[in-house]
C-alpha cells in the first residue's frame, strides 16, 4: 500500500498542467541506461499484516520486562512515568520541523528553554544546549570544544579509562583526522593521581567520569583545582539520576558535563534513539555545539522563545561552524524533560536513593557467597563490580536459561585485567525478588 | 497565547508521581558526596500534563498541516510506525544484551541494511549514524582513510557546490580537511569548467547533492563522475533529496562511492521537532572494509536450515564507532516498517508522485513567484519571494502563509539564489491540499504590492508575533531558575 492521495482524474489533471503525457516523462535528465531498476525489496504488505510481521519480530526478542535486568554499562532499565510517553506521541510534537520559524514553534521551543533550564539546576552549571546525540557524541563534542576553548594551541586530552569505553572509542573517531593525543587510557590501571600526573601545558582537558564505568564515585574534591592550575578544562561525563542525590559536577569545578540522557524516562530501545545532555559555564558558551534556545519579545513584547547564538552552526558558518550538527533530539530531551517535571525534586531523590539501596543490599547479599568478591574500593551508585568464580559468559547464561535473568556486563571484553569480572546495575525497578533470585541463580552457578 | 515557565507552576511539596517504598534494607548515604538542594520544579501530574499540552498546542506539525519544506521531506508520518517502535520487544531490550537474546532486532537491522543497499545501488550499508550531518561525516571519515589505507598521503581538498547544504563544509572542516567550492552554470548544474580545473590528486572527493538543492538532476552527472574518479577522488552523495530518486535509479549506478541515507526524510521516521534523526551510510566494495562497526551480518547453519543466525561484524579497517550501541535502533523500526508497507513499487510511486506534486506548484505560481532554473524539477524547487515595486523579502512571504495555515516554505537557501523560497511538497499531500496553498501564495504575491504592511507584519494569526532575535542573541537568556533561587540571587 502506499499513503498517495492521489486519484486517476487529480494525476490526469496536474499531468495535464505540467504539460507531460505520463508520470514516467518527468524523469528526462535520469540516465535511461540505469533508470527503473528492478529492486529486490519485498512486495508490499497490508498495514495488518505488517503489523503481524512485526509482533512477530519483536517476539523473537527476550525483553526487560519478562526477563529480570542486571544490565547497565550506559544503558538503565529505569521507570518511566506514562506522561512521558503520553507527551511523546502528540503529533503536535513528533510530527514538527525543528522549530527554525519560532511563531508557529512556541511549543518545542519553550520546552526546549525549559529542559536547558532544569539541566542546568539538574548539573550545577550556567548553560546547557538542547542536546546531542548522545552520551558518547556529547563527550567527543566535549573534547573538541575543550581544544577550541583552550585557543587551539593544546592538543593533549588526558582521559581516564574508566570513563565507558564505548565514549573513549566514539573520542578517537572523531578526531582521527586532527593533530591530538588522547592520553591516560593507554594504561587500563590508570587511577586519578597517575591522570593528575599527566596534566601540563599541553593539555586541553582532562576527562572523567563519575559515578565512572564501574559504578564507583570518583574522589573529585580538589580536582578541579589541579587542572585548572595548567590552564586545562575538566570534563565530567555523570549520570543524571545518581544527580539527584549526589554532589553536582558544577559544585566541583567541572567545566563541561556530558551525560547519557536516556535514564530520564527514554526507553532502552535497544540502544537509541538517546539523549546526549551537555552542559558548560557561561564563559564558552560561544564555543559550545549544538541548538540552543533563548528568551526574546514578540514585536506586542510578549515573552517569546526562538534558537539563537544560531552564528555558530553550519546553516550560517558552514565550513568555519563550531560543528557540523544539524539536528539534536528534539523528542527525546522532550521526554527527558516531561520526566523531570514529573518526578520533580523529591522524585528524582527518591529514585537515586531506590538505585542506592537496593544496589548495595545485592552487592552485600553476592558478597558473602562463596567464591565471589565484591570490588569495593570505592563507594558505589547503581552498579558494581563482582569477581566471578566462572567466566561471565558462563555464569549469563545459567542466570538466563535458569532464572529468566539477563546477567551483568562481562568487563573482560575492555579490560584484560578484569577477566572474570562482570558489571552488576541495580536500579529501582528492581525487586528484592529479582535480587534475591540473583543471588540464588549465583550461588547454583558454582554448584554446577 | 502564551504559558507560564514551568518554574513559575512549580509549588514545593507537589510530586506528578510517587515512588514506591524501598523494599529492601537500607544502606547508609555517604553524606559528604550528596548535594545540598535539587532545583526541579514541583507539580501534580495534571500540572504536567496540562503544560505539555498547552504548549503543544503552540507548534505546527504535520498531522495539523501542509509543511511545503524544502529539502526536508515533511512527509506523512504512518501511525502504524510509532505503535511497532513501543511493541514490548523493541522498545524494552537492552542494546548490549547478548545478540541470541536479540535476533528479532538483529533481524530488522540486517533486512533494512539489505534494503538499503538496494534501493541506493551500495555494496554495503552501516546503520549507525544518528543523523544527516552524521552520516556525512562518517563518509568523509571513510574516504579519508580510503585514502590513507592506498599509502596516498597528500589529499586534502573536499570539493562542494556552492548550492550544497552548510552541513557539507562543516563535516568536510571536522574531518581535517579544506573546502573548496564550485560555482553553478547557468542551467543549475555544477560548473564543469570548474570542476576541470579543480581536480587535481589532492582531492578526497566531491560531495555531490542529487538532485542539488534547487531541485534539479544533474545534467552532466557521468562527466562530474568521470572527471572526479579520473583524479583518484571518490563521490560522495548527499541522500537528503533521496526522495526522488528511490526506485527510479540508484545513486551507485551513477558511480556515486559513498552516501549517506536520511530514515528521517525519505522514510517517513518523524521530525520529532528536531530529531532524533537516523543516517545510515552506503558504500561500493571497495569502501565496506572502512565502514563504521559493527554491522549485522546473516550466518547460515551448515544443516540447510534457511533461518539464518544473526551475528555482529567489525568491518576489518573500520574507521570505528560513531556513536555509543547500536546506531538509532528506534528509527530503524519505523523505516523498516515503512519498506515493508510499500514494497519496490510502493516505494517507486512515492517517488513519482512527489516529483508529480512539485511541479504541479512550480507551473502554477512561476507566474507570480520567478523561478530562476524553470525546467522539470525533481521533487523540490526553489522560486524567488520578490515583487516589481515593492520592498517586501522572502521572509516577509514565509511569516505571511503562517496566517493562511501553511508552515512557510525553506527561505534563503540555497544562497545562490536572491530571496529564495525553496518548496517541497511531498507525495502524502492531496491535489486540494496543493490548490488551496497554490490560492494562498497567489493572494500574497498580489497582497504583497498591493497591501505590503499585510506581509510586513505577519504573522497575525500565529501564537506569537514576529520575534526579536537580535534581542535574544545579545541579552542571551538561556535558562530560569527556580522562583525561590531567583529570590535568593536577587536578595
Amino acid at each position: 500500500m502506499t499513503y498517495i492521495p492521489h486519484t486517476d482524474a487529480n494525476r490526469a489533471e496536474m499531468l495535464k498542467a505540467i504539460g507531460v503525457k505520463s508520470l514516467k516523462d518527468l524523469f528526462p535528465d535520469v540516465p535511461a541506461q540505469h533508470k527503473y531498476p528492478k529492486l529486490s525489496v519485498p512486495a508490499a504488505l497490508s498495514e495488518m499484516e505488517t503489523w503481524w510481521e512485526m509482533q512477530g519480530l519483536s517476539e523473537a526478542n527476550a525483553d526487560v520486562n519478562h526477563y529480570a535486568c542486571f544490565l547497565g554499562a550506559g544503558a538503565y532499565n529505569h521507570y518511566s512515568p506514562h506522561t512521558v510517553d503520553y507527551v511523546l506521541r502528540r503529533g503536535e510534537f513528533y510530527t514538527a520541523y525543528t522549530p527554525y520559524q519560532p511563531e508557529v514553534s512556541q511549543g518545542t521551543l519553550q520546552a526546549m528553554f525549559e529542559y536547558q533550564s532544569m539541566i542546568c539546576q539538574l548539573t550545577g552549571m550556567d548553560v546547557s544546549n538542547a542536546s546531542h546525540y548522545d552520551g558518547a557524541t556529547s563527550l567527543a563534542e566535549g573534547v573538541l570544544m575543550s581544544m577550541n576553548a583552550t585557543k587551539g594551541n593544546r592538543t593533549k586530552i588526558v582521559m581516564s579509562p574508566l570513563v565507558h569505553p564505548q565514549y573513549r572509542s566514539v573520542v578517537r573517531t572523531y578526531t582521527q583526522g586532527m593533530d591530538i593525543s588522547i592520553v591516560g587510557d593507554d594504561n587500563l590501571k590508570s587511577d586519578l593521581p597517575d591522570l593528575i600526573k599527566l596534566l601540563d601545558q599541553e593539555t586541553a582537558a582532562l576527562v572523567i567520569q563519575s559515578p565512572n564505568f564501574l559504578g564507583q564515585l570518583e574522589d573529585v574534591k580538589g580536582l578541579a583545582d589541579k587542572v585548572h592550575a595548567v590552564g586545562a578544562l575538566l570534563i565530567v561525563v555523570t549520570d543524571p539520576i545518581a544527580l539527584g542525590l549526589f554532589m553536582p559536577p558544577g559544585e566541583y569545578g567541572a567545566d563541561i558535563v556530558c551525560a547519557e540522557g536516556q535514564s530520564l524516562g527514554i526507553p532502552l530501545s535497544y540502544g537509541g534513539p538517546y539523549l546526549g545532555i551537555f552542559a558548560t559555564k557561561n564563559a564558552y558558551v560561544r564555543k559550545m555545539a549544538g541548538r540552543l534556545v533563548g528568551e526574546t519579545v514578540d514585536s506586542d513584547g510578549t515573552r517569546g522563545y526562538v534558537l539563537t547564538l544560531s552564528t555558530r552552526e553550519q546553516h550560517i558558518r558552514r565550513e568555519k561552524a563550531t560543528s557540523n550538527i544539524c539536528t539534536n533530539q528534539g523528542l527525546y530531551m522532550l521526554a527527558a524533560a516531561v520526566y523531570m517535571a514529573t518526578l520533580g525534586k523529591c522524585g528524582l531523590e527518591q529514585v537515586a536513593r531506590l538505585c542506592w539501596h537496593k544496589s548495595h543490599y545485592a552487592a552485600k547479599a553476592i558478597g558473602k557467597l562463596k567464591g565471589y568478591k565484591v570490588i569495593t574500593d570505592k563507594p558505589f551508585f547503581k552498579e558494581f563490580v563482582v569477581k566471578l568464580p566462572k567466566p561471565v559468559s558462563e555464569v549469563n547464561e545459567f542466570l538466563l536459561e535458569e532464572f529468566d535473568i539477563l546477567g551483568g556486563y562481562d568487563l573482560g571484553q575492555d579490560y584484560p585485567h578484569l577477566k572474570n569480572h562482570v558489571l552488576i546495575a541495580v536500579t529501582e525497578t528492581n525487586t528484592q525478588q529479582e535480587i534475591d533470585d540473583l543471588v540464588e541463580g549465583l550461588k547454583q552457578v558454582m554448584e554446577q | 497565547m502564551s504559558e507560564p515557565l514551568i518554574y513559575e507552576i512549580s509549588s514545593p511539596g507537589r510530586c506528578g508521581v510517587e515512588m514506591p517504598a524501598s523494599d529492601v534494607p537500607e544502606t547508609e548515604l555517604p553524606k559528604d558526596m550528596l548535594r545540598s538542594n535539587l532545583g526541579l520544579p514541583e507539580l501534580s501530574q495534571l500540572d504536567v500534563v496540562r503544560h505539555y499540552m498547552h504548549l503543544s498546542q503552540m507548534n505546527y506539525n504535520i498531522d495539523g498541516g501542509f509543511y511545503p519544506l524544502g529539502s526536508c521531506t515533511m512527509k506523512f508520518n504512518p501511525k502504524i510506525n510509532e505503535d511497532v517502535a513501543r511493541l514490548n520487544g523493541f522498545a524494552f531490550t537492552h542494546p548490549l544484551q547478548d545478540p541470541q537474546t536479540v535476533q528479532g532486532n538483529l533481524a530488522v537491522m540486517w533486512h533494512l541494511q539489505e534494503w538499503l543497499k538496494d534501493i541506493g545501488g551500495f555494496a554495503a550499508v552501516s546503520l549507525q549514524p544518528a543523523a544527516g550531518a552524521h552520516g556525512e561525516f562518517t563518509g568523509i571519515l571513510i574516504m579519508r582513510k580510503y585514502h590513507l589505507d592506498r599509502g596516498d598521503t597528500k589529499r586534502s581538498v573536499i570539493l562542494i557546490p556552492d548550492s550544497a547544504h552548510g552541513t557539507n563544509p562543516a563535516s568536510s572542516a571536522m574531518s581535517g580537511f579544506t573546502v573548496k567550492q564550485l560555482p553553478s552554470d547557468s542551467r543549475g548544474n555544477i560548473d564543469l569548467e570548474a570542476l576541470r580545473a579543480a581536480c587535481d590528486d589532492t582531492v578526497v572527493g566531491l560531495m555531490l547533492t542529487n538532485p542539488n538543492t534547487l531541485g534539479l538532476f544533474e545534467e552532466h552527472l557521468e562527466e562530474v563522475v568521470k572527471l572526479v574518479h579520473a583524479c583518484g577522488g571518490l563521490m560522495y552523495g548527499d541522500g537528503a533529496n533521496m526522495n526522488a530518486l528511490v526506485g527510479v535509479v540508484r545513486p551507485g549506478d551513477l558511480g556515486f562511492d559513498v552516501m549517506h541515507y536520511n530514515l528521517h526524510k525519505t522514510f517517513s521516521t518523524p521530525h520529532g521537532g528536531g530529531g532524533p534523526g537516523s543516517g545510515p551510510v552506503g558504500v561500493t566494495e571497495k569502501l565496506v572494509d572502512f565502514l563504521p562497526g559493527p554491522v549485522v551480518d546473516a550466518e547460515y547453519p551448515d544443516d540447510g536450515d534457511d533461518t539464518p543466525l544473526y551475528v555482529y561484524r567489525q568491518p576489518k579497517k573500520s574507521i570505528g564507532r560513531l556513536k555509543a550501541f547500536n546506531g538509532n535502533f528506534g528509527m530503524f523500526i519505523r523505516a523498516y516498517t515503512y519498506i515493508r508497507v510499500h514494497g519496490a513499487e510502493g516505494l517507486l510511486a512515492n517517488t513519482e508522485h512527489a516529483v508529480l506534486n512539485a511541479n504541479y506548484i512550480r507551473v502554477k505560481l512561476r507566474d507570480k513567484f520567478p523561478v530562476p532554473y524553470d525546467r522539470i524539477n525533481m521533487h523540490e524547487f526553489v522560486c524567488q519571494g520578490k515583487f516589481a515595486g515593492s520592498d517586501v523579502r522572502a521572509l516577509d512571504v514565509s511569516k505571511r502563509l503562517m496566517d493562511y495555515n501553511f508552515h512557510p516554505p525553506t527561505n534563503y537557501f540555497p544562497l545562490i539564489v536572491p530571496e529564495a523560497l525553496m518548496i517541497e511538497p511531498t507525495e502524502t499531500e492531496s491535489k486540494e491540499t496543493l490548490d488551496t496553498f497554490i490560492d494562498a501564495m497567489r493572494k500574497i504575491a498580489d497582497e504583497a504590492v498591493n497591501h505590503p504592511e499585510l506581509l510586513h507584519e505577519a504573522p497575525h494569526n500565529a501564537p506569537v508575533k514576529r520575534l526579536d532575535e537580535v534581542k535574544a542573541a545579545k541579552d542571551l537568556v538561556l535558562c530560569c531558575m527556580p522562583i525561590e533561587f531567583e529570590k535568593q540571587a536577587t536578595a
